[in-house]
């Protein structure tokens, strides 16, 4: 039997190589995959790695995802960090879209032909605002009753999109839209503007490129952020210190609610234009994927985004051109996922092959391998 | 040898935790070998070690704090008794060795004293022919430790071989046979402590004299802190209630509350720091200030620091580098608008290092790679250099050596000389009697009256920790969980 014993310090150099290897490891698997399928794995696996990265136009779609993957990541590392298991970005980035709609079809009706200057920062905020108050429900029901916000969150995406599913069915329904479930066409005014014309990637990637900058002040830089990652690792020392675990629990769902709302106020009034049921692709769930894999830090989680984003568009591109299920992009990121996982396990433990024994590790050291 | 107790005496890092994990297979040795009955042996981990009859008590307890006493043994165990077996085993042994345990009990409940009975059974029950003990009477009564002297004489009487690793060179005088001194990794001497006196065994231990205990120059000043008529109910149906603590703290002056682990302490303490803010309100005042239902930030701002028992995970954040650990209690790193100045925070730790002597790399060394008796001393550091004017401490030299133990005393000393003012609940009696002018007595969440040192000994403050006080003189009813040690 094999037995997983800490490495006491953690190896330095795996941990920083983890990623590295991981993504290694998922090119191997895939290229397996690949030949299971009766494909030559050369030239599927280009179309993960090599296709999204060819030409202005492919690296403006990759943009396009990534934007939505980042944003939504962020607020996550920062829930993560405080040891909050945010599991609903996904609900909170449909409820910021809705919220986004709800200004961008308004400003169709009455305000036409009002500046791009207020109506964007509306959208936007809408979007923030909607997003937040989503998380909000999790963070009062955990504040208030101790709800689990895992549960209460996950819930809420299910929720969420019925929400949406209704507003798009109902309400919202474009009466000129052949009986669609989808909105209005948005006036171009609400557009978000476009990175250079011909292309989808719009400004939003710079608004993802200053939150990061921002997480990054915030969780490294100001004592707010030292407070939050103080209640996530020792939670007792923040009672000591007198660091509020109410605050902590807040902040961060705020964050991260906000960010998946702006996320999906973005993607309405950027690539989408309107609201369809269809909005939701998963980008709250892969959030997840991209802010491990970026290690929780807001730079990291720049890079890992676009790695994400190149398995989703590899994905689409093993369907048109190979005939392959479009699920492959999910099962190269669970891939992904799973050999980082197995990665920094390794880096922080070694293994050792032993009969079986019960053994109570050293306090402290047991709960190193959790995520 | 077979049957003997050998004690295994260092200063902070001398090495002798290594050496032990080192026997016991937790660590790997980079040379050298391990002869175990005569026959070379190599020790790959602790499974190995067990098989061979090694058992070992660390001073750091391995405990699951979610599961039950018998539990926590029975996961430590390879044979293949019941969890109802292991229940009767551990409620047996530990009457036959003084240990009393609820075998029921949460581990999360348990004192840090009841703990180490834990530990102490959990190594009993593998019937061991070598015991190995880190610093086990750190936490115990001079009663319960005699007990425990007595349990171990047992043992070796029995055959089992102990390895006995402390700093209590009285312990190690009325214990042990044999004695090997460790000095920065090496060995200095083997000496058979029953002929030393403590004197000698420090200089060797030290390589020079030992510390003098701090002499006090006490004078009074105005009320400091006041704690009248709290009670507080346990927030936890295993804990202690408090029932009407009162004292009075005077700047310069040094208080000791004394007491088995377990008897109200943690209670108390939290209700002090402001960790409990449940207190009623004018049950505790800084300076004639109600703070009963303060934040700590806020007790903080008004002079009270408080310095935990537990080092790791509450006095500080392991996973974090020294400098940030200063803004747990510290604000000075801490620019106008929740900025961080990351250099002030680093020059913060840098001098604490630099003035307490912490053996670490520097500033960024993180928390958790520091020993205990180093991060202790990073931590009272961190607090005396707030220059508190209440400063509130638990267990202040818990699991420290005589070097470190000195210092953390003499700097509490002088702060109160400095017109500060000190509470320091122990369990360590020696340490309350060298370092107050007076002290209390804490039993089932009862405070005893107050006494002067020198009016107090050892008997009589060890009669009141088992509850034998009363206001009015005549004796309280004796408690049944604490009577024996009293009378042992």
């Amino acid at each position: 039997m094999l037995r997983l014993v800490p490495r006491s310090p953690p190896s330095r150099a795996l941990t920083l190589a983890a990623p590295f290897v991981a993504l290694g490891l998922t090119v191997l698997f895939g290229a397996i995959l690949f030949l299971a399928l009766g494909h030559p794995p050369g030239q599927a696996l280009a179309l993960f790695f090599v296709e999204p990265l060819r030409g202005a136009d492919a690296w403006s779609e990759l943009a396009v995802k990534a934007t939505p993957l980042a944003l939504v990541a962020l607020g996550l590392a920062i829930c993560f960090r405080a040891n909050v298991w945010n599991i609903g970005a996904e609900g909170q980035f449909i409820v910021g879209a809705l919220g986004a709609t709800a200004v961008a079809m308004r400003a169709h009706e009455g305000i036409n032909g009002t500046h791009a200057a207020v109506i964007l920062p509306a959208i936007a905020l809408a979007g923030i605002a909607a997003g937040a108050a989503w998380a909000a429900v999790v963070a009062f029901l955990r504040d208030r009753w101790n709800a689990n916000e895992i549960l209460v969150s996950l819930m809420l995406v299910y929720v969420a999109d019925m929400l949406l599913g209704y507003l798009t069915y109902g309400p919202w329904k474009d009466p000129d839209g052949y009986n669609f479930p989808q909105t209005i066409s948005f006036l171009p005014v609400t557009q978000v503007p476009l990175v250079a014309e011909g292309h989808r990637a719009h400004a939003g990637l710079f608004v993802a490129l200053f939150v990061a900058l921002g997480a990054w002040l915030f969780l490294f830089r100001t004592y707010g952020g030292f407070q939050l990652a103080v209640g996530g690792q020792a939670p007792r020392a923040a009672r000591y210190a007198g660091f509020s675990a109410r605050r902590s629990l807040w902040t961060a769902l705020l964050c991260s609610g906000g960010l998946a709302g702006l996320a999906g106020a973005l993607e309405v009034t950027g690539p989408l234009g309107q609201l369809t049921p269809h909005l939701p692709v998963g980008y709250g769930f892969t959030g997840i994927i991209v802010a491990f894999v970026g290690r929780l830090h807001p730079f990291g989680i720049l890079l890992s985004s676009i790695l994400m984003s190149m398995l989703y568009i590899g994905g689409e591109l093993a369907q048109s051109r190979l005939g392959l299920p479009q699920a492959l992009s999910g099962v190269f990121q669970g891939l992904l996922l799973f050999t980082l996982l197995a990665c920094d396990a390794l880096a922080s433990y070694r293994v050792l092959r032993v009969t079986p024994q019960p053994q109570p590790e050293k306090t402290g050291e047991k709960t190193a391998v959790a995520v | 040898m077979p049957g003997e107790i050998h004690a295994v005496l260092g200063e902070n890092g001398a090495g002798k935790s290594t050496l032990m994990k080192i026997i016991y297979g937790a660590v790997r040795p980079d040379g050298g070998a391990l002869a175990w009955n005569g026959a070379p042996v190599a020790i790959h981990n602790p499974r190995q070690a067990r098989a061979l009859g090694i058992a070992m008590v660390f001073q750091h307890f391995a405990l699951f704090e979610t599961l039950t006493v018998a539990e926590n043994v029975w996961l430590g165990l390879e044979n293949k008794m019941t969890r109802a077996q292991v229940a009767r085993e551990v409620e047996r042994v530990s009457r036959l060795y003084g240990l009393e345990l609820e075998s029921a009990r949460l581990v999360s409940s348990l004192s840090v004293g009841e703990r180490q009975r834990v530990e102490i059974l959990r190594a009993l029950l593998t019937n061991p022919q070598l015991l190995i003990l880190d610093e086990p009477t750190a936490v115990l009564t001079p009663q319960m430790a005699e007990r425990l002297f007595v349990t171990l004489r047992q043992l070796a009487a029995e055959g089992c071989s102990i390895v006995y690793i402390s700093h209590k060179l009285d312990e190690v005088r009325a214990l042990c046979t044999r004695c090997t001194v460790l000095r920065a990794g090496r060995a200095v001497g083997s000496v058979d402590p029953r002929l030393e006196t403590n004197r000698s065994l420090s200089e060797l231990m030290l390589g020079e004299a030992p510390p003098a205990p701090p002499v006090r120059t006490a004078r009074l000043g105005d009320t400091a802190l006041e704690v009248r008529g709290l009670s507080l109910p346990s927030s936890d149906e295993l804990g202690v209630a408090l029932a009407d603590i009162g004292l009075v703290l005077r700047s310069g002056e040094i208080l000791g509350v004394a007491g088995v682990s377990g008897n109200g302490q943690a209670e108390l303490l939290a209700a002090l720091s402001g960790e409990d803010r449940r207190a009623p309100a004018g049950s505790i005042r800084i300076y004639g200030r109600d703070v009963a239902s303060a934040a700590p930030r806020a007790r903080r701002a008004l002079g009270l620091h408080f310095i935990p028992e537990e080092r790791i995970g509450r006095g500080s954040v392991p996973g974090l580098a020294l400098s940030a650990n200063t803004l747990l209690t510290r604000r000075e790193p801490v620019r106008r608008g929740g900025w961080l100045h990351r250099g002030r925070a680093r020059r913060l730790a840098a001098s604490l290092i630099a003035r307490f002597g912490v053996s670490a790399r520097g500033p960024d060394a993180v928390a958790g790679s520091l020993s205990g008796g180093n991060l202790q001393k990073f931590i009272v550091g961190r607090e005396i250099g707030a220059a508190p004017k209440v400063l509130v401490v638990g267990q202040p030299t818990w699991g420290l050596d005589v070097g470190a133990a000195a210092l953390i005393r003499r700097e509490i000393a002088a702060l109160c000389d400095a017109g500060g003012a000190a509470l320091i609940v122990s369990e360590d009696l020696e340490e309350l009697f060298e370092l107050c002018s007076d002290l209390v007595v804490i039993a089932r969440g009862r405070l005893s009256p107050r006494i002067a040192v020198r009016d107090a000994s050892p008997a009589l403050i060890g009669q009141w920790m088992s509850g034998l006080f009363g206001e009015t003189g005549a004796p309280a009813p004796v408690p049944v969980a604490t009577g024996v040690e009293a009378h042992a």
